[in-house]
């Protein structure tokens, strides 16, 4: 079953026009948003990013943006406090964080 | 042992033996050492035995977790040469053993980071499993002169912390993010390295699941040995105490955020993670208050500071779990948060004041 959550949240977003179409991207997302059209990546499916950020970080010509960040409430409530950047000080196991 | 002449020192007088990564010889999983063109590298033995199902079996409940870990460096599994795979993990022990227990019959080598004890995710959001570890790690184990090939096998899910082309470029190592599951790994490599997209994609199963409520109830109980010892102190001035009903209401409520949630995920409606929690808890709460008859006139009280209360704390639990799914997004749960938090917290408080006026009036 698909775990789906909250729609059109996602700050993802793609350049079309500096696309090189090397399919880094969808290569590395673990929930397949993106899918390689005709040498151009294509955002097919937003609203199961979990904005961790690894397309951006392994696009060479730098054409995803993503506020990538950990969604965590913990983390999130000590960065409102702290004015920080959220990180997770967890160390749990599997896939986890 | 398992012992490469491959790689041996040319040379009398030349060998003194360096060790690649340092090791402790009487760790059970350490099954002998190979020598290589850069020094020692010790082979790791690709059964679990019984410590290391105890350790893990402990850090699932919470016990000593954050100490849990491998030394970062180059590791053998099998009879590797120059040109067999190299894998890279982190260096905690739990994602260690998960990936050298699946490498059965496989020869291949394991370049460890320095992830400071935390599994690859965690490590790549923080980016210590990241680009300038990797490209440390791999100069200062001597890689590129104990393999030939240029290759290295990333777990997917490294890569929000690793810039592909940022390695290839300062280190002529090209970067090939594998499955995202170890127990893939084998077909992966016995298939020239593809990786089918059901070994990409990230699940959450059942299973994924169930391995971690225990630490999420753990923490849950911990905090509520003060709101017990609140109980305690409100029941030396109560004119009704709080007694086994309150806590059996209350522990149903850390359950069903903690561990039903979680467990039944998918099925319960709605998508943010706070509705859940409520749903599953006003369930809970409304059958137990109802059980009890506490809506009766002498107690509505009670029943209706239980029907606010306890649901708001199966959702918060709910909702601090998004911290262990892997699906939801930073600004999803911002969102979910911004919306819930405050209704969360009225609603507590409420049901806490016509608790308070009930057991003290
Ligand atoms: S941020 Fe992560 S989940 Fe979102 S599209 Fe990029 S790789 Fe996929
Ligand atoms: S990684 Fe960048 S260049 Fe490559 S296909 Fe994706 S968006 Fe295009």
């Amino acid at each position: 079953m698909k775990h789906k959550y909250l729609r059109n949240v996602a700050t993802l977003c793609l350049t079309a026009e500096k696309c090189i179409g090397c399919g880094r991207c969808a290569e590395v997302c673990p929930h397949s948003v993106f899918v390689i059209s005709g040498e151009k990546a294509v955002i097919k499916d937003i609203n199961s990013c979990m904005e961790c950020g690894a397309c951006a970080m392994n696009c060479p010509v730098k054409a995803i943006s993503v506020n990538a960040s950990v969604g965590c409430v913990a983390a999130i409530i000590k960065g409102w406090f702290t004015g920080s950047e959220p990180s997770c000080d967890c160390s749990g196991d599997g896939e986890c964080c | 042992m398992k012992m490469s002449e491959k790689g041996t020192c040319c040379c009398a007088g030349c060998c003194e033996e360096v060790l690649v990564t340092p090791y402790d010889e009487k760790d059970m999983w350490i099954a002998g050492k190979i020598r290589t063109q850069a020094g020692i590298v010790p082979v790791v033995s690709t059964e679990i035995c019984f410590k290391d199902r105890l350790g893990a079996w402990k850090v699932r409940w919470g016990i000593g977790r954050m100490n849990y870990r491998v030394s970062p460096g180059l590791y053998a599994v099998g009879t590797p040469d120059e040109s067999s795979p190299v894998l890279v993990s982190a260096n905690y022990k739990l994602t260690f053993d998960l990936l050298r227990k699946e490498l059965t019959g496989l020869d291949c080598w394991i370049l460890i980071l320095d992830t400071k004890g935390v599994n690859v995710w965690c490590a790549a959001g923080k980016g210590t499993f990241g680009t300038a570890e990797l490209i440390n790690r791999i100069a200062k184990t001597g890689l590129s002169q104990i393999v030939s090939h240029r290759r290295l096998i990333l777990p997917q899910l490294g890569a929000v912390g690793v810039s592909a082309h940022e390695v290839t470029r300062q280190t002529g190592f090209s970067v090939l993010y594998g499955p995202v599951r170890a127990k893939d790994i084998k077909t992966y490599v016995a298939s020239g390295y593809v990786a089918t997209e059901e070994m990409r994609t990230v699940k959450f199963t059942v299973r994924d699941r169930l391995v971690l409520t225990p630490v999420e109830m753990v923490q849950a109980i911990k905090i509520s040995l003060s709101v017990f010892g609140v109980m305690y102190l409100i029941n030396l001035f109560a004119a009704r105490p709080f007694g086994l009903k309150d806590f059996i209401a209350y522990i149903g409520a850390v359950i069903t955020g903690t561990v039903l949630t979680p467990l039944l995920l998918p099925l319960i409606p709605g998508r943010a993670f706070a509705f859940k929690g409520a749903l599953t808890g006003l369930i809970w709460t409304a059958a137990y208050v109802f059980h009890n008859n506490w809506l009766a006139p002498e107690s509505l009280l009670l029943g209706i500071g239980y029907l606010l209360a306890l649901p708001s704390i199966s959702a918060y639990l709910a909702m601090n779990f998004t911290g262990s799914s892997t699906y939801t997004s930073f600004s999803g749960v911002t969102k979910e948060m911004k919306i819930a938090l405050p209704i969360i917290i009225s609603s507590l408080l409420i049901g806490v004041v016509l608790l308070l006026i009930y057991r003290l009036a």
